[in-house]
């Protein structure tokens, strides 16, 4: 089942046109990777799927998209709730200048709490689910700026899930990681996948075979392939793409 | 490198930081003479003037009444306004400029703002007499020279201060923040008022404090709006009653004291109360600013 379908997809920073005719769909309950060289548009294309991209000034979008069959880009749709719906984690880990129970509670907070969990269960699920609980359960009152990169990071996925999106968009979520943080937030994106729809931009082209069920290559604003992640890394369709993924790209 | 060159550099090397801490000793130096000076001319008051005078509510030196209290209440009324007025004002301006307005509106407004912390005191004063203290009177006091006058006069000197040095702490809260705050799903004012302006916190006290510090030490201004009575502003209507403040009884009396004379003596050592008060503010702020640091959390 489909939970995004992206449908001809131009994007525009002023005249600058950095996404071409963009169309996928992105399954739920999978891992999707988007790989691709420096400044082909991966951020920008995520950043749609969330309409961060609203936020700057002279950008203008063509095309659809399409959640769970409704288009974000209606006029009708409501920001503010897309965003609840589908939660973003940033390339460099961005926690507030919180102390970690705030950090969690930060959405619950604006957004009221649904169910009937109290503030303090929602922070230990979004803790435990982010695989920080038992680093972190006898300091919640800490400055979450004094957390390793690695913790911040996961701080900043649980922050996501305590509002428990459909989707959650990641963007270079290790690039500021060590190897053994990086391989924490890869294991917690494999428990979070069976409850939770990923998109992940990835420069390793091992975390994308590592971890994503599905796999699209960003060249210069377009997308030159999508497919299940095996098949793009053992037996790509285009040319392109396999000298990529080889390393071969000039 | 030959040896010639070195020793000459090593000289050069002496000779400037010899100045540099030359500079900065002899500053603290200065900041310390007066400090002594204020200490020598200051306490002697404390020893002739009997306790029980000195909290006494009654400020007439003619008749060597020295209670402080009158001018120590009436300074801390009067500045406890003029923050209450400043603070959400400015703040809220700051907010304003920083993150409603376009970009060229900031533009224009910010050298305005930062112009009127320029106009001399004297000036706002007269401002304060001509225009500030009528409307006050018509709202109901029996006189227009009141605490409140002076507050509101305090509050409008010290505002673009605080505005401005508060729209840079805002404007140096990374983008990272909002981001987050806006991708969780709070709208744009939620991202502001929860992320953006805690974040700038420790850059808003500052901004606070200068202004404050502008306020609490202003002389001119308050001694010509507020009416000027040592009068205790112990009723609820004392804000809309004239007040005496320290700064303006030492500027008012220092002129025509006997030198040595109790009087004298006194005037310093409300000099002296005045000097402990500001130096334990900003103490405070600056242990706020300090903890904030330590823990990393600044920025
Ligand atoms: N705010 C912006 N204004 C104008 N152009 C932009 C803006 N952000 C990105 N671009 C341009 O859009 C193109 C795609 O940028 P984008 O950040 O999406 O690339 P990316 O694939 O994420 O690169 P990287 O892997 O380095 O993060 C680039 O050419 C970039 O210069
Ligand atoms: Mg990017």
């Amino acid at each position: 089942m489909s939970k995004i379908e992206v449908k001809n997809l131009n994007f525009f920073y002023g005249d600058f046109q950095a996404l071409t005719g963009i169309s996928l769909e992105i399954r739920d309950q999978h891992i999707t990777a988007l790989i691709g060289p420096s400044g082909c548009g991966k951020s920008t294309f995520l950043r749609c799927l969330n309409r961060m991209n609203d936020t700057i000034s002279g950008t203008r979008l063509e095309g659809k998209i399409l959640l769970d069959d409704q288009d974000i880009y209606d006029e009708d749709t409501d920001v503010v709730d897309l965003r609840r719906r589908v939660g973003m984690v940033f390339q460099r880990p961005n926690p507030f200048p919180k102390s970690i129970y705030d950090n969690v509670a930060f959405g619950p907070r604006i957004l009221g709490l649904h169910k009937e969990e109290s503030l303090d269960e929602v922070v230990e699920r979004s803790l435990r689910g982010a695989a920080l609980w038992n680093e972190v359960k006898d300091n919640l009152a800490q400055d979450a700026l004094g957390l390793s990169l690695g913790e911040q990071q996961r701080l900043c996925i649980a922050r996501t899930i305590a509002t428990e999106p459909e989707v959650i968009l990641m963007d270079e979520p290790c690039s500021a990681l060590d190897p053994i943080a990086t391989l924490e937030i890869e294991e917690l994106m494999q428990s979070l996948k069976s409850s939770y729809n990923i998109v992940i931009v990835t420069h390793s082209m091992q975390q994308a075979a590592r971890v994503s069920d599905w796999t699209g290559f960003f060249w210069l604003g377009e997308m030159v392939e999508f497919g299940a992640t095996e098949k793009i890394f053992t037996n790509p369709d285009k040319e392109k793409t396999e000298s990529y993924i080889t390393g071969r790209f000039g | 490198m030959n040896p010639p060159d070195k020793t000459q550099r090593n000289w050069s090397t002496f000779f400037i930081e010899a100045l540099i801490r030359l500079l900065g000793f002899s500053s603290i130096g200065f900041v310390l003479l007066i400090f002594l000076f204020l200490l020598q001319e200051g306490i002697p008051a404390f020893f002739q003037v009997p306790l029980g005078n000195l909290l006494s509510e009654l400020w007439y030196p003619t008749f060597d009444l020295y209670g402080i209290l009158p001018l120590l209440l009436g300074s801390l009324l009067i500045t406890l306004t003029a923050i209450l007025i400043a603070v959400p004002l400015s703040v809220g301006t700051a907010v304003l400029v920083r993150e409603a307005a376009p970009p060229w509106v900031r533009e224009v407004l910010k050298p305005m703002i930062e112009a009127l912390a320029g106009i001399p005191s004297v000036v706002l004063g007269f401002l304060g007499m001509t225009l500030v203290a009528p409307i006050v009177q018509k709202l109901g006091a029996p006189t227009g020279l009141t605490a409140f006058t002076g507050a509101l006069i305090l509050a409008y000197m010290s505002m673009p201060t605080i505005i401005s040095v508060a729209e840079d702490a805002l404007d140096t809260v990374p983008k990272s923040y909002r981001d987050a705050g806006l991708s969780m799903g709070a709208t744009k004012w939620q991202t502001i008022w929860r992320v953006v302006v805690p974040a700038a916190r420790s850059g808003i006290v500052t901004a606070v404090m200068l202004g404050l510090g502008r306020a609490i030490g202003e002389t001119m201004a308050v001694m010509m709006v507020t009416g000027n009575a040592a009068r205790m502003p112990l009723s609820l209507d004392s804000l809309f009653r004239p007040a005496r403040t320290m700064t303006a009884t030492i500027a008012a009396e220092m002129g025509e004291v006997a030198h040595g004379s109790i009087h004298y003596h006194m005037l310093f050592g409300i000099g002296l109360i005045l000097f402990t008060l500001t130096f334990i503010i900003n103490l405070i702020a600056a242990s706020t600013i300090f903890k904030k640091r330590k823990k990393g959390g600044l920025r």
